[in-house]
């Protein structure tokens, strides 16, 4: 840690600059300085994928903040922003997975994205992103995060599987074993709708000519390629079920490995859940995550459905004006009873006495 | 109800709630980068001051603009920023700085406490004697229906020991000291509260009144002193401006039984009647937190300070074709009558003097309220 790292964490300036902390006055000077919270500067951007009539795919390198402790190939990371424009002055999270190879502290990382056409207006940050941030703009970041990677010691054969934008994970740990010259084998199967919507298409090529023990196989089911099945599997890769294996894309294709490899311990997935709209009445499910119950959702506002259920959330006025109820929800549609407005943000800190869920709703309580 | 205010029958109450719905609804889809940017730079301004004000201190010579540059900043902290982020007004930016729920306040009471006895227990039951422990803060008789006791002949005294020590009277609001004199409430109950309030004063004075001075070696007394006279100088101001709000003459208290179950409609009225403005430039707004829009900001506790000004004209229109009072004036007559009611109710009623001997028990009482209230 370097001294002025060490001086900025120190407890005597966390003694002076309180109740706010160093951050907050840091950030006015400049927002690359910082002591404890993570952000980073976008230094290059590279579209990927530029087919007319579908969404772009770019590439994003990042230089974060001294702060960003690295992270292994697999995980991902929280990427907040300020979009400009119309609604804007809200900042905006999104999960996006880091596909360059293991970063150590400090160092530059990747992410690549593609462009939500689903987005709300305004809070679409892959959108924003991949379409209009320009190298130079900050963004706010979490830790690297998740237990999507690869053991310290890798097996001498993995098999690694992929659909659409899932590559990206995978892409990380293909890199970061071609540079930590992994000597085993890497069966490597990706699934795309066409060979010009293939991510890093120039790079698999040269891994495919040049790349040690990589077997690859990139295809494309919509042109009359096979889909994922066992016997397929089994015969590229005998006995898969026995080696490890790590995937991740879109739902279908995760249930469709998960069918396969049924109650393997060397499968590893990671979904990108497909986002849900639902009708305008109650229905589903509601959620309550920390405390693990779950109720058919009544259409009543998430607190009185908590503690119908005998949960004891933080409340205050009920009548959404005092904030003593925020709580996060996850997933899901809720509406706010007071302006009949709808969200369907995950992620989204809501005042539970004012907001009913509509259909299925996940609440951290 | 305590003074002499039209009444509205539960279907104007209704769509004079729904006309203030409309506001609120209107402003927030209207929220978006301009009230972003604003409360970003008041921020920033507030740190420049911060900063200027502790390094001033190195100049003995500059030691009075010192302690306005920090007073400042205290007032902008605790006003504009620190009492409007802990509403919630800026959580919809989605910014962990300016989030209710973690930010924090140059102020001795913790904002954890402040959120509870300030955002719920005084916006919701705004003015109800009995409920909204804000009508005297326990310690002063603010009301013709607090009771006379002896006690408040020092209502005064007690009203100026409040302002120099405010940020600590806040601090230690939620203890309620008076209900556990009283029997309602046990000592034990406030442990949790207690080692909240003293991690909270230990930072706050081992930041104010060790370490600041320390760094300015030689000069460590008159910093120490400069920097309780910044704190001193935001209790006094912080005391006026709240004060003004709620207890000019002509502001509304309300019964218990006057608000069980109560409307929407009848919550806006009650706080619209419980709540009093004052007047002046938009650096004294700024200054106030835009408190000095009192009025706008209990009927729209959630809505960023900023938009009151506009709220206001408004506000005033539906009022006078409800025909509500709308209690607004300069600093200085607010200031006036709020001094002649601390003063006034230091002093038993003169009504009660002459009301008949039967008022012992409590239907009596009652009884007699309401006849005044009629």
């Amino acid at each position: 840690m370097s001294l002025a790292t060490t001086v900025l964490r120190s407890k005597t300036l966390a003694a002076l600059t309180s109740p706010h902390g160093v951050d907050r006055y840091l950030e006015l000077v400049n927002p690359m300085w910082a002591a404890h919270e993570v952000r980073a500067r976008i230094v290059e951007k590279t579209v990927e994928v530029d087919v007319e009539g579908h969404p772009r795919v770019a590439t994003l390198t990042l230089q974060p903040t001294s702060t960003w402790r690295g992270h292994r190939a697999g995980q991902h990371v929280q990427v907040g922003v300020d979009i400009d424009g119309e609604g804007g002055g809200r900042r905006t999270t999104r999960v996006f997975t880091i596909s360059s190879l293991d970063s150590r502290p400090g160092d530059r990382f990747t992410l690549t994205m593609r462009a939500n056409p689903d987005a709300p207006e305004g809070r679409g940050v892959s959108r924003y992103l991949v379409e209009e941030a320009q190298p130079g703009t900050v963004v706010h970041l979490s830790q690297a995060q998740g237990d999507f990677v690869l053991p310290d010691s890798v097996p001498e054969h993995i098999v690694l599987i992929s659909g659409g934008s899932g590559i990206t994970p995978v892409m990380s740990m293909l890199r970061s074993l071609q540079n930590r010259t992994h000597r085993g084998r890497v069966t490597f199967i990706h699934y795309a709708q066409s060979p010009e919507h293939q991510i890093y298409a120039g790079e698999l090529r040269d891994v495919a000519r040049t790349g040690y023990g990589v077997d690859l196989h990139l295809l494309h089911p919509e042109l009359g390629d096979p889909n994922l099945s066992p016997a397929w599997l089994e015969r590229l890769v005998p006995g898969y079920r026995d080696v490890p294996t790590w995937a991740c894309g879109p739902a279908p294709l995760i249930e469709g490995v998960r069918d396969a490899y049924g109650d393997s311990e060397n499968l590893h997935v990671e979904y990108f859940k497909p986002p849900r709209t639902t009708g305008g009445d109650a229905g589903g499910e509601v959620t309550f995550a920390r405390s693990g119950r779950t109720a058919p959702n009544t259409g009543a506002s998430l607190l009185e459905q908590a503690e119908a259920l005998g949960l004891t959330p933080e409340y205050g006025c009920r009548m959404g004006i005092c904030f003593s109820c925020v709580s996060r929800k996850t997933d899901g549609v809720t509406r706010d009873v007071v302006s009949g407005d709808t969200s369907t943000l995950p992620d989204e800190e809501i005042r539970i006495c004012v907001n009913a869920p509509e259909g299925d709703c996940t609440v951290d309580l | 109800m305590s003074t002499d205010i039209p009444t509205l029958t539960p279907e104007q109450l209704d769509t004079f709630g729904e006309e203030m719905d409309a506001i609120r609804r209107r402003i927030l889809d209207d929220l978006g980068e301009k009230d972003a940017d604003y409360i970003r730079s008041v921020v920033k301004a507030q740190r420049g001051f911060e900063t200027v004000g502790r390094a001033l201190f190195y100049l003995p010579p500059a030691w009075p603009l010192a302690v306005a540059s920090l007073s400042v900043s205290k007032i902008l902290d605790n006003m504009e920023i620190g009492h409007n982020v802990m509403h919630g007004q800026y959580d919809w930016m989605g910014d962990p700085g300016l989030n209710s729920r973690m930010y924090e306040w140059d102020n001795v009471c913790p904002s954890e406490q402040w959120k509870n006895s300030h955002n719920y227990i005084h916006h919701t039951f705004t003015n109800i004697l009995g409920k909204d422990r804000d009508i005297g803060y326990g310690i002063l008789r603010m009301d013709e229906d607090q009771p006379w006791h002896p006690y408040y002949l020092g209502n005064p005294v007690y009203a100026l020991l409040l302002m120099t020590f405010f940020e600590w009277g806040v601090a230690l609001h939620d203890l309620e000291v008076e209900n556990i004199v009283a029997g309602k409430r046990k000592i034990e109950e406030n442990k949790a509260l207690h080692a909240g309030i003293m991690r909270k004063v230990k930072r706050q004075a081992l930041k104010d009144y060790v370490l600041f001075p320390a760094l300015t070696g030689p000069l460590f007394v008159p910093t120490l002193v400069g920097n309780a006279t910044a704190n001193l100088v935001r209790n006094i101001w912080a005391f006026n401006i709240i004060f003004c709000g709620h207890f000019p003459t002509g502001v509304a208290t309300f019964s218990q039984e006057e608000c069980e179950d109560e409307s929407r409609g009848h919550w806006y009225y009650r706080q619209l009647l419980g709540s009093a403005n004052i007047t002046g430039g938009s650096l004294f707004h700024l200054l106030t937190g835009n408190l000095s829009h009192q009025i706008e900001h209990h009927l729209f506790p959630d809505l960023p300070a900023r938009r009151y000004p506009e709220i206001a004209v408004e506000v005033r229109e539906i009022c006078e074709r409800y025909g509500l009072p709308y209690n607004t004036g300069p600093l200085g007559k607010q200031l006036f009558s709020v001094a002649s009611k601390i003063c006034r109710m230091a002093l038993p009623d003169r009504k009660k003097k002459d009301a008949p001997e039967a008022t012992s028990t409590d239907d009596a009482v009652t009884t007699d309220r309401e006849t005044v209230a009629a």
